[in-house]
């Protein structure tokens, strides 16, 4: 392990790491654990043409995209999970606005596969799935081939390598060594597959923390370029023991995007004029925090590492 | 409402109850099941409380279930599944046992589904205008590699249409033969469509059928509410409504109506 601390701010990390024209890993964690904060720091830095990358996305995608960051998604499900469709993904996609969207179907295996080439350093990694779909004749990183030791079709698909995956994980220590666990999704091959890593943590732990259970240990600290101690910062998506899912907040958003004069309400209420993820949580007020929190801690076994 | 929704209410049971019910029978005892969320994941935990006790759930997040969740899920990735789960993996494990073949059913919703069972949940076209809609998700795996895929919708005519319009997730293509042709897995394919009418099935000409109808709808009612002429069973069935048993565990599980409105 390096000596050398990797806390920074979230403005300092998204300012350093993240900029414009970059392709950037989102909700690798699928519906929980989404970066929400960092996604809003994307937005209050003006950051543009972004390419982003994830499996499912939920509103994080929709907002940066109604926020103009974004001119292309690689994604296998784009929308709002609590409602269903996404109005700004829709405006992009449908009518250019705010800025024209290419859109690069995948399915979720697919997706996951793509990030798993990434991850063991191959060009691409053969699948059955999408075979006689419509998302094979239009993705160009999806294609057919003869399997050259058994007589059948399949389909490579292409390595995909993001310029910066950010995750949010349960605990970290300050060089990036960063346990998850709960919803896993593509955290794991995210993390390797990406040229770099910032890890949002909801705690900051001392390395004996992490070391005490390596398996839990899914983000090795070499790969990180950032620390950002952000406590708070997936909601309203849930941390798996730290809080729960607002799912109002998805159907108000739901509710409060559908005209795009109100998506401009929204932004500017819930990002541009917030400086902070303090901010923020401030607006959110302290009887809605409270009801997001644990009600009953469940904690695992320890398991003994000692010989 | 409609006749056939004042039909199934005076009966006590709503049409998402039918809908859950026809689904949970989907599931066999000991089977994988690939889960998804909405009336589908009611239709797995009602058929482990029932008939399925050994059935285990699978779900795209890379969650492994064998017990009911002790609250009400509104997405997989809920804190309440996650805690009690048999495994929480990545999504790759999941996809891998769906690949190798060993998830023997997958359900599945859509926007638009036609005569070969083929989905589309990346175009609708609403008044004549194309509108973009979230796209497959992890359905498009699920129809190309379940052993068996399920199919849950509203019967509406624009949307048990004759041809898709893009095919998110692949049913039988153009019929017999076509998911081989395409390098699919010869044990997998649709198995049946079930909506707010009846449940469809498909014949070895991979077209879809009308295997039963609702208690109170007419084959009638079905006909004019499919945009194809559908073909009838010969021996057309009742769907048996949800026994007590069924409706007792969906409201245990469902108090509020959430998702059997």
């Amino acid at each position: 392990m390096t000596a050398e601390s990797k806390l920074l701010t979230m403005r300092d990390a998204i300012a350093r790491h993240v900029p414009s024209g970059s392709m950037v890993l989102l909700g690798a964690q699928l519906e929980q654990m989404i970066p929400f904060a960092a996604g809003h720091e994307l937005i209050r830095q003006s950051r543009r043409d972004l390419t982003l990358v994830g499996p499912i996305s939920d509103i994080l995608f929709d907002q940066l995209m109604g926020a103009g960051c974004v001119s292309r998604v690689m994604a296998a499900w784009v929308g709002n999970v609590s409602a269903g469709v996404g109005y700004c993904f829709r405006r992009a996609v449908e009518r250019s606005i705010p800025r024209r969207l290419e859109v690069v179907d995948y399915s979720n295996f697919t997706m996951a596969l793509a990030l798993h080439a990434g991850a063991l350093g191959v060009p691409f990694l053969p699948t059955y799935a999408t075979l006689g779909s419509d998302l094979l004749k239009k993705n160009g990183n999806l294609r057919e081939f003869s399997s050259p030791v058994s007589e059948e079709k399949l389909i490579a698909v292409r390595a995909l390598r993001p310029d910066v995956a950010i995750l949010h994980v349960q605990r970290s220590d300050a060089h990036g060594n960063a346990h998850i666990w709960g919803s896993l999704g593509v955290a794991v091959d995210g993390a390797r597959a990406a040229r770099k890593v910032i890890v949002v943590a909801e705690e900051i732990v001392e390395p004996s923390v992490i070391a005490s259970d390596p398996n839990r240990t899914l983000i090795p600290g070499f790969l990180v370029a950032a620390v950002v101690h952000e406590p708070g910062g997936a909601h309203p998506s849930p941390v798996q023991g730290y809080y729960g899912r607002d799912h109002a907040f998805f159907a108000e958003y739901h509710e409060q995007t559908r005209r795009l004069e109100d998506f401009e309400d929204w932004l500017a209420r819930w990002v541009v004029q917030t400086t902070d993820r303090g901010d923020y949580w401030k607006q959110l007020g302290t009887g809605r925090v409270e009801k997001l929190a644990v009600k009953e801690h469940a904690f695992s076994a320890p398991a003994d590492f000692g010989y | 409402m409609t006749r056939a929704e004042s039909n199934l209410a005076a009966r006590g049971y709503s049409f998402a109850e039918l809908m859950v019910a026809a689904a949970a029978r989907e599931i066999a005892h000991g089977e994988l099941v690939f889960v998804g969320m909405r009336l589908p994941m009611l239709a797995f935990l009602v058929a482990r409380r029932t008939h399925a006790p050994g059935a285990v759930g699978l779900f795209e997040n890379g969650v492994l279930r064998e017990t009911p969740s002790a609250e009400l899920l509104y997405t997989m990735g809920d804190p309440p599944n996650l805690r009690g789960a048999t495994q929480c993996g990545a999504m790759l494990d999941v996809m891998g046992l769906l690949q190798q073949g060993r998830v023997d059913v997958g359900f599945l919703g859509a926007a638009e589904v036609d005569r070969f069972g083929n989905l589309n949940t990346t175009w609708g076209y609403r008044n004549k205008e194309m509108q973009r809609l979230p796209g497959s998700g992890g359905a498009c795996d699920i129809a190309c590699l379940a052993r068996r895929t399920v199919v849950l919708l509203a019967h509406e005519r624009a949307r048990l249409c004759d041809r898709v319009g893009h095919i998110t997730s692949p049913g039988f293509g153009t019929g017999e033969g076509w998911r081989r042709t395409q390098g699919l897995p010869a044990a997998s394919g649709p198995s049946a469509i079930i909506t707010t009418l009846g449940v469809l099935r498909f014949g070895h000409d991979g077209e879809a059928y009308l295997a039963s109808v609702h208690p109170g709808v007419s084959v009638e009612e079905v006909l004019a509410n499919t945009g194809w002429t559908l073909r009838v069973a010969d021996e057309l069935m009742e769907t048996s409504p949800p026994s007590d048993e069924e409706l007792r565990v969906m409201r245990e599980l469902d108090p509020n109506h959430f998702w059997t409105r």
